[in-house]
């Protein structure tokens, strides 16, 4: 699924919003958790997962064709370490486990 | 550091568009459970200037309990992936997005 299939099919299951306000909202999430990487935050969505940066040091890296080195230098990468309940639906069918009532479960808007 | 929650997720949207809290709540969980349920079924989920959701299948292993040193089978299972986009990369790292071309819907 691409992003434009997932705002037609969230468009088909909310009639009442249109296809572009439905847009916005794809748009914000994604950029709302862009920008708090980008300031050093971790996002964290209980259930579903958690994104956090990882910084990794700097270090002699290696031109694979010619083998000369090069410096890499220090750069922080983002991360994804998904949710328990995610982990466990995406793994559900090759355990055969079936997890009753395991949809994100978040109590109806508190 | 902070911690971004659903919380605040929704408040951006309750400001970015025109629809109450309650809504705003419930169209993040309609996202969030909609890319939930296409991983649930194996799929993969590209979202462009993102990154990728992917299921990867692991074989069987035997690994090892670290406090006992006792072999324990790891049967097969399903793991989820994600690969981070290079502006995602980019931004995360300060630099300009600038040229890297939104990597498009097609695989």
């Amino acid at each position: 699924m691409t992003k434009s299939e997932l705002i037609s099919a969230l468009s088909a299951a909310h009639p009442h919003l249109n296809a572009r306000d439905v847009e916005l909202i794809v748009q914000t999430i994604l950029t709302e958790i862009s920008t708090a990487l980008s300031r050093g935050d971790r996002v964290e969505i209980r259930g579903f997962g958690a994104f956090v940066v990882k910084k990794r040091d700097a270090r002699q890296g290696r031109n694979p064709r010619t083998g000369s080195t090069v410096a890499v230098s220090e750069k922080t990468i983002p991360f994804f370490k998904a949710g328990k309940e995610l982990r466990e639906r995406v793994n559900a069918q090759v355990s055969g486990a079936h997890l009753p009532g395991t949809h994100l479960s978040r109590s109806k808007r508190g | 550091m902070t911690t971004v929650t659903r919380a605040q997720l929704v408040e951006h949207i309750y400001s970015q568009v025109g629809l109450s809290r309650h809504e705003s709540a419930d169209l993040l969980e309609s996202v969030l459970e909609m890319i939930v349920s296409r991983l649930e079924q194996g799929e993969t989920v590209k979202l462009s200037g993102f990154g990728t959701f992917s299921v990867r299948q692991k074989g069987r292993r035997v690994g090892r309990n670290p406090k006992t040193g006792i072999e324990v089978p790891i049967l097969p299972r399903s793991v989820l992936v994600f690969r981070p986009s290079q502006i995602l990369r980019a931004e995360v790292n300060g630099e300009s997005t600038e040229g890297l071309a939104t990597e498009s819907d097609e695989s």
